[in-house]
């Protein structure tokens, strides 16, 4: 294992931080959705950090944290029991919409996209929502979504426990903020020009922006250790790609 | 067991344009049974995903039995896309209702209950609503205030398929803390289901099998087939061939890949137990 930071590992602290801000809602109860490694590991790298939050991974091999079958995870959110979700998307706008449908004529006659999963629910459900998504194209982040799997905003009327705090790219990291994105922090390698190149969507971003802090060395050996035995049961492709076996 | 059916005689029972509930891959999936129906060329089947769809999905919309699918996904997870999903999809062959993992939970424990509907928060605002006439936006006639909420219809497939670690003579199903399979019998005419193994006694007289089982009431028959779930995983007695849908997904990139895969892995009869 080289001692390089990966960008999975630069991924998963940047995370991290977003759940740990301090200004936002307390998260005690997060839950991960299917194929998520790098939200998952940012997870479990702020509970070997020791801050005591409950972990519902979908999909875990062992240690699957429902009784009641997957549909515990949606009474849960359903209940306000859950306090942070991740969610993606094929793509994602400006307003936060995501669209998991597909593009072109409906449902997705141009390129279809897996479909919403739990999204159109969890979305409004979960006070806090963390957009994660490595491609950070023109493709992906678009000024409109084509079909929307579950909107970033709602009417006042629609009952609704919040929305995106931010969103994580493989470039750079927006907070979203009164309906409108803004750029926090720009991943090394990149700059205001080049997050500007690549994102299709309007978006507000201070006259510096700082880089996306590195991982400590703290951190990187949680993540190297600890992080990587509980992940590579259920991720082995992932962990193998990033950690070497 | 002797005098158990084998899947092919339970894949014989569902009739072409039947509504057929599956689960998730990772959850009980009956590739034994799916195999079944393919080998008998089933047709005009309607599937619902429980509440989403991957492998099993894939391999009867290829094989050209399925006419119209209901769920909230189609994926391979990490092996990607379900390539004849998305093929027939393109093609036009394929009508996909689009949903979202709890209404289709939601709308099964309508059905469970009897009930033609139960609401569901969440789904405003998303066009997944804006493309389900079925689906209803009332007020809420409890709330002080206007406050729309959404009516999901019951839906009753006409079968659940599912493969169970075991069964026990007196024809119930242990499906241990997959109760949403339970919800899913519960709420179909009858549930046909293969097990790995059939135990002796009856599971409901036992206190610690009791609350992982599903009642015989609901199931219509079941078939022995051991290994029925692979190249799926089956909880902790085998774990996911991965290899095995990897190359599965790049094989059914083409027509031709498909009916090989079908010709090596689907066609022959299981072998005997």
């Amino acid at each position: 294992m080289s001692g390089a930071i990966a960008p999975e590992e630069r991924l998963a602290v940047a995370l991290a931080r977003l759940i740990l801000d301090p200004e936002a809602p307390p998260a005690r109860h997060i839950a991960v959705g299917a194929a998520s490694p790098i939200p998952a590991a940012a997870c479990w790298l702020i509970k070997q950090i020791g801050h005591p939050v409950r972990l519902s991974l979908l999909h875990k091999i062992k240690g699957n944290p429902f009784s009641e079958g997957t549909r515990e995870l949606f009474d849960l959110a359903g209940q306000g029991r859950i306090d942070l979700f991740f969610l993606g998307g094929g793509q994602i706008d400006g307003a936060a919409n995501i669209n998991l449908i597909g593009t072109g004529a409906w449902p997705g006659q141009g390129v279809r996209f897996p479909g919403s999963f739990g999204s159109a629910f969890m979305y409004l459900m979960v006070p806090r929502t963390i957009l994660f998504r490595e491609e950070h194209t023109r493709r992906v982040l678009v000024p409109r979504v084509d079909w929307i799997s579950a909107p970033g905003v709602s009417p006042p009327g629609h009952f609704r426990r919040g929305t995106a705090q931010a969103l994580v790219t493989g470039r750079a990291v927006f907070r979203f903020v009164n309906g409108r994105f803004r750029l926090a922090s720009c991943h090394p390698g990149e700059s205001a020009a080049s997050i500007a190149e690549h994102t299709g969507f309007a978006y507000d971003a201070p006259a510096t922006v700082p880089e996306t802090p590195a991982p400590s060395a703290t951190e990187l050996a949680l993540l190297r250790g600890p992080v990587y035995a509980e992940m590579r049961e259920t991720y082995p492709a992932f962990c193998a790609r990033v950690w070497g076996n | 067991m002797a005098d158990l059916p084998n899947v092919d005689d339970l894949a014989r029972t569902i009739p072409d344009g039947a509504l057929l509930a599956l689960p998730p891959d990772h959850s009980l999936g009956s590739v034994a049974l799916v195999h079944a129906l393919i080998r008998r060329g089933a047709r005009d089947l309607r599937l619902l995903g429980v509440p989403v769809g991957g492998f099993l999905f894939d391999l009867l919309i290829g094989a050209g039995a399925v006419a119209e699918i209901e769920t909230s996904a189609v994926s391979l997870g990490e092996a990607g896309t379900a390539p004849r999903f998305t093929t027939a999809l393109a093609a036009g062959g394929l009508r996909l209702r689009d949903a979202t993992c709890p209404a289709i939970h939601t709308a099964l424990q309508a059905a469970e209950k009897g009930v033609p509907f139960l609401p569901l928060r969440g789904l405003l605002g998303s066009d997944i609503l804006a493309h389900r006439p079925d689906w209803k936006v009332i007020d809420n006639p409890f709330a002080p205030t206007p406050d729309p909420i959404v009516l999901i219809p019951a839906i009753q497939p006409d079968f659940a398929l599912f493969h169970a670690p075991f069964a026990d003579q007196a024809g119930n199903v242990w499906v241990g803390r997959r109760r949403d399979l339970a919800t899913m019998a519960h709420a179909a005419r009858e549930a046909l289901v293969s097990v790995e193994r059939v135990i002796a006694g009856d599971m409901l007289e036992d206190e610690r099998l009791a609350p992982g089982v599903i009642s015989g009431v609901y199931v219509g028959a079941i078939a022995l087939a051991p290994k029925g779930a692979a190249p799926l995983g089956l909880l902790d007695e085998y774990p996911a061939d991965a290899e095995h849908i990897a190359a599965y997904a790049r094989a059914a990139r083409s027509a031709a890949g498909f009916a090989d895969y079908l010709a090596r892995f689907v066609q022959r009869a299981p072998a005997l137990t």
